[in-house]
């Protein structure tokens, strides 16, 4: 699931800057960059939704919204009901979280660094 | 809504020229006053103040609009105070020439000497320039840092105090006002909680925000430490983890020390200074530091749409998820509990 501002009021903060007297380089690429991830989330969100659902359905056994089954995750590992010893957690935490920063942030370093290892843990593990 | 900036500087300039001898003993105005960006938190303004024939560089931090102080700031009159004490103690800080007050028009904040120097974290990891700072950037933090602990927290009254155990239940807070759950943050939370350290048993002044980005640097290293407003009483400790967090590395992940230095060197000079602290729980306090980044992001959305929409503060919040990921690589690295 994806972090918010959704990809639509990014894109209308976009436009509210750009409508301003004058722009600072700094600001500019800033601006380049929220769009870059209103793209990225555009074109990558769909597909890695349903993969997520499909993970979440399987760890906690029933169907749902993407949101509903986080927060259930959430709960249950909140209570000690699961951890990263529960079969199947570590790899749908690790697999979501990487679809995330393939959207917000594909050249940081922590996740270069997580894709390089979990090559090898997960060979299943998807590039981003 | 469309800011007009000019008018906003014009009112800024008028104000200062009006207290500029307050600032300088002589001065009768200021000059070139220009908005600086960055300073998501503060407004930060950079101008001269005219004395005779010469002209003395300085930088008004103000709260936003003047007045819009967050409940987690010590507030712009405790910050100045803190960095004029510290400066006495031999930390490195921009002197504080003049705090506002409020029949000077200009909100709340205060002006200090500009100090020349690096302040992009990107840059200060990178530049070939700064090499020669990077090679005692980790020693001199550990100076620092222990000049800092061992200001007398008494000194400033009104200050927050949190045991570790507290500061988890305070973020743990902010995070669940946010909303949304994060399966991985509860993760953290919980490891958090089974290992949390015993509370430290002399608490210290804590400057809260000691990082990458918070310094500036020059080839000599640490010419100032800015951006005191998160300082509050508690762990030695969370200075130096909050130094480690990767997100202040700015890509040099190998250098665990703000991506210029390595632990061994932060240890030897903060022990050099006279710092004592439990240095095996450094682990734990990077930890705390990436959730508590992590929650901090994670709390933007909210600023965004309700008083702050701007596109800094929605690319901020998109950095939520690099604390996820840094989580996932310490604590599968971690004993599970």
């Amino acid at each position: 699931m994806q972090d918010q501002p959704h990809p639509h009021e990014i894109v209308a903060s976009v436009a509210e800057f750009l409508r301003a007297e004058s722009h600072s380089t700094f600001q500019l690429r800033v601006a380049a960059n929220a769009l870059d991830i209103a793209h990225r989330q555009l074109e990558l969100s769909p597909g890695a939704d349903v993969t997520e659902l499909a993970r979440l359905t399987a760890l906690l056994e029933h169907g749902g919204a993407l949101t509903g089954l986080n927060r259930e995750l959430a709960q249950a590992i909140a209570s000690g009901a699961m951890n990263l010893s529960t079969p199947g957690l570590a790899a749908h935490l690790w697999e979501t979280t990487l679809a995330k920063l393939a959207v917000d942030q594909p050249a940081y370093s922590g996740y270069r660094a997580a894709l390089r290892t979990l090559r090898q843990t997960y060979p299943s593990t998807s590039s981003g | 809504m469309i800011v007009d900036a000019s008018s906003s500087a014009i009112v800024t300039e008028r104000a200062l020229n009006a207290i500029a001898g307050r600032i300088v003993a002589g001065a009768s105005a200021v000059t070139n006053l220009r908005r600086l960006s960055g300073g998501a938190s503060q407004e930060l303004w950079r101008f001269e103040v005219a004395i005779g024939d010469r002209s003395i560089p300085a930088i008004l931090r103000r709260a936003p609009g003047g007045g819009r102080v967050s409940p987690a700031s010590v507030g712009p009159e405790m910050e100045a105070r803190l960095m004029s004490a510290a400066g006495a103690r031999g930390v490195p800080v921009p002197p504080v020439l003049y705090v506002l007050a409020p029949e000077d028009g200009l909100g709340r904040g205060f002006v200090a000497g500009f100090v020349e120097g690096e302040t992009l974290g990107g840059r200060i990891v990178k530049t070939e320039a700064l090499a020669s700072a990077r090679a005692v950037l980790a020693r001199q933090c550990g100076q620092i840092l222990a000049r800092i602990h061992a200001l007398d927290a008494n000194e400033f009254p009104g200050m927050r105090r949190f045991t570790p155990l507290e500061l988890l239940d305070e973020w743990q807070a902010a995070y669940r006002a946010t909303g949304t759950p994060r399966p991985v943050f509860e993760l953290a939370f919980r490891w958090l909680r089974a290992n949390c350290p015993n509370p430290p048993e002399r608490p210290r002044l804590v400057h809260g925000d000691f990082r990458n980005g918070n310094l500036i640097v020059g080839r000599d290293g640490v010419r100032a430490v800015l951006d005191w407003e998160l300082a509050h009483v508690g762990n030695p400790m969370e200075d130096l983890g909050w130094l480690c967090v990767n997100s202040w590395r700015f890509g040099a992940m190998e250098k665990i020390v703000g991506g210029f230095g390595e632990l061994v060197d932060l240890f030897a000079g903060y022990e050099a200074e006279g710092g004592a602290a439990d240095f095996a729980s450094i682990g734990w306090w990077e930890i705390f530091g990436t959730l508590r980044w992590g929650v901090m992001c994670a709390g933007m959305p909210h600023a965004f749409r309700e008083f702050d929409r701007t596109v800094e503060r929605a690319v901020i919040a998109r950095r939520a998820s690099e604390t996820e990921i840094d989580l996932m690589r310490l604590l599968t690295a971690h004993p599970a509990h």
